[in-house]
């Protein structure tokens, strides 16, 4: 994702995951409706709500859920497709294999569905077929893992890897602020993955903003529980003492936890990632060192059949002066800890 | 390789008693790839002692390795038997996931530490039953057959798990892999480990089994011809591997409190290379239990000494298939020098 996704964006991406229709239209104080007055009325653009409208068919082509997160996502786009009664979806068995989703995709393309949502298993690799999905007129949303070109797709929302490190790093930044001579680790994702670069990078890039405060160990484990809780037993060991703890991905969290409670360490604080429910438990109950962490919303699954949908019917979205749905929607990843779990619990996914 | 002239020891006679001759040089042979090993394993220790003086010889850090060493080691005995018979199993890893996932599943929850325990072990014979009966009775090669399982048993784990994380809430089980319930400063996961080694060293040198795997695995016709049921010995053979995936799957669910289907991952080549290692024969008909064992350690210390100085997975990856090479080579001119 380029750095430079307007504000605007973030701000809509948060608004697409938090409301449920757009009941603003025009009157949101920081709206500039006033500006760009070359003639268009935004308060009377048509914008999607729970209205039911045009009937809309949707495919969607998601990942094989062999983790939570990826399970969340197909998830949220089911529960949020029954939701209307104006959509249609044409979901496909999930897929991590390449010419799977491939033959899946072309498919839905033959059955002429209005819409398509697409996770790729692999952006670059599916690129082809959301060419010619938009070639023969369906507009593509690629959801989350890109696909190479712009060409391939109408609108693409996903979260934000570096964002998550951002905001990670700067959680921790302003925990450890007035600490001389502070020390994080970092317990990071699958490293054959870009995603993880950019965590990683994002989380560096915050530190640089606490100069008191020093990464002295990164250990990269495969997102998997058992990995988590190798790795992390290892960390702790080679890491007497610390004070703060960034680990990628919740689901390897489980397996962090029980490495820090199996080596009966409570001297630090720790800081996850993704927003899984049983992270947001710990966080709200308190009694581990997991204090917070920081989101990467599989909303954004529903959210996208919203996009879909507003393409389909040909409406723009309530919030926003224009009249199109915008190319690009990055989720912001916000930090979730005691203050604010109550809010997000909901989105806490298994 | 083209099978190295094994049958010097002849396929065994049909009763246990008979003691078994070794060769005094076969012997020393043994021993001496044994001390290479252990030198190895004293070089890493030299090299983790110099570069983490606290951290790495402390006491909690030899217990880490071990325990550590524990789920992959139990794993590696079984692999060996199946190797030394001239076979594969490269289920273990799925067998692994799908006892460890069925093992904790809700229902089986709720009959404690019992009910998990006894589910991981029946469904790790169960799946190598399935292995044994296709490949002794079925006719099938192992490595299809065990591909098979791979398959299979990872997407039945999938299925079962829906993805998710399968928590485990059993207070007995957690508390196995805790420090209160270390015994004389052991963890009871690396007991079970030590246990499945000796046990696995017996069986391999001291009964009618053991001899008959190496039989099997120096020469099938030949032992078939001295009366062995090489089928039967087959069966047996991989039911023991998928026994020990479900020991390993129980000691996996205590170390990391869950069920994932993602458990296991790659055990099947840590278990091959570990074996190979320790001086098995992938073309069957030699093996000790002690080099896989040592295998095993060698790979888990430097795994250790990598995370404590901080390097990254890259660097550990790229030294690990260095060591599988450097191993396999120095296997391939002993085979040449002295068989």
């Amino acid at each position: 994702m380029p750095d430079m996704t307007s504000r605007r964006n973030i701000l809509f991406g948060a608004a697409a995951a938090v409301t449920t229709g757009g009941l603003l239209t025009a009157c949101t104080s920081n709206e500039p409706s006033d500006k760009g007055g070359s003639g268009g009325k935004p308060a009377d653009q048509p914008v999607a709500d729970d209205k039911p409208g045009k009937q809309v068919i949707i495919g969607f082509a998601g990942p094989q859920a062999d983790h939570g997160w990826l399970n969340a996502i197909n998830d949220n786009a089911k529960e949020r497709a029954k939701k209307y009664s104006d959509v249609t979806l044409e979901a496909t068995e999930g897929s991590n294999d390449t010419a799977a989703q491939i033959g899946q995709v072309e498919t839905l393309i033959n059955k002429k569905v209005d819409v398509l949502v697409i996770l790729p298993a692999d952006g670059k690799a599916l690129t082809q077929v959301g060419l010619k999905a938009m070639r023969a007129g369906i507009p593509v949303v690629n959801l989350d893992r890109i696909f190479n070109t712009p060409q391939a797709y109408r609108c693409w929302i996903g979260g934000d890897n570096y964002g998550m490190g951002l905001s990670a790093g700067n959680y921790i930044g302003e925990q450890l602020k007035d600490k001389k001579n502070a020390t994080v680790v970092e317990l990071a994702g699958l490293d054959n993955l870009e995603l993880t670069k950019q965590r990683s990078q994002g989380f560096d890039d915050a530190l640089k903003n606490y100069p008191n405060i020093k990464k002295v160990a990164r250990q990269a484990a495969d997102f998997t529980v058992e990995s988590g809780q190798a790795k992390m037993s290892q960390l702790l060991q080679a890491q007497k003492k610390f004070d703060a703890l960034w680990n990628h991905d919740d689901d390897q969290g489980v397996g962090a936890l029980r490495a820090i409670k199996q080596a009966g360490r409570d001297d630090f604080l720790m800081v996850g990632g993704a927003g899984a429910l049983s992270a947001m438990q710990a966080i709200e109950a308190d009694d581990s060192v997991l204090k917070a962490t920081v989101l990467y919303p599989p909303t954004m699954a529903a959210s996208a059949i919203d996009l879909a949908r507003a393409l389909g019917q040909g409406k723009g979205i309530g919030g926003m002066a224009e009249f199109e749905i915008p190319a690009h929607v990055t989720l912001y990843s916000a930090v979730v800890d005691k203050k604010n779990v109550g809010q997000y619990m909901p989105t806490g996914f298994r | 390789m083209t099978h190295p002239a094994t049958p010097a020891r002849p396929a065994e006679p049909k009763r246990a008693t008979a003691p078994h001759k070794t060769p005094h040089r076969t012997l020393l042979r043994t021993d001496l790839r044994t001390l290479s090993l252990l030198g190895v394993l004293a070089v890493l220790v030299v090299i983790g002692g110099v570069t983490q003086p606290d951290s790495f010889l402390d006491t909690d850090n030899v217990q880490l390795i071990l325990t550590q060493a524990s789920v992959i080691g139990v794993v590696t005995v079984g692999m060996t038997f199946v190797i030394i018979s001239g076979g594969i199993d490269l289920s273990v890893g799925a067998i692994v996931a799908l006892a460890s996932v069925w093992a904790t599943t809700v229902a089986t929850q709720e009959y404690g530490f019992a009910g998990i325990l006894f589910t991981a072990i029946v469904v790790g014979v169960a799946c190598g039953l399935v292995n044994g009966l296709l490949i002794a009775y079925g006719g099938m090669v192992p490595f299809i057959a065990t591909l098979a399982m791979l398959a299979s048993g990872r997407g039945l784990a999938l299925q079962i798990t829906d993805g998710k994380t399968q928590v485990v809430t059993v207070d007995g089980v957690l508390s196995l892999g805790e420090r209160d319930s270390y015994i004389l400063g052991i963890p009871p996961l690396v007991l079970v480990f030590a246990a499945v080694t000796v046990i696995g060293w017996l069986v391999l040198n001291r009964t009618t089994f053991g001899r008959r795997s190496v039989a099997v695995g120096g020469n099938a016709e030949a032992a078939r011809l001295a009366g062995i049921d090489v089928r039967r010995q087959r069966l047996y053979l991989y039911l023991l591997s998928g026994l020990c995936c479900g020991i390993a799957a129980f000691l996996l669910i205590v170390l990391a409190g869950s069920g994932q289907n993602t458990n296991g991952n790659l055990y099947e080549l840590d278990a091959i290379a570990a074996a190979i290692i320790g001086g098995t024969l992938l073309t069957g008909g030699r093996g000790t239990i002690v080099g896989s064992v040592l295998g095993v350690l060698i790979f888990t210390t430097i795994t250790n000494i990598f995370a404590l100085n901080n390097l990254q997975s890259d660097v550990q990856q790229i030294a690990k298939g260095a060591i599988i090479v450097a191993a396999v080579l120095v296997q391939r001119r002993d085979a040449h020098s002295t068989t």
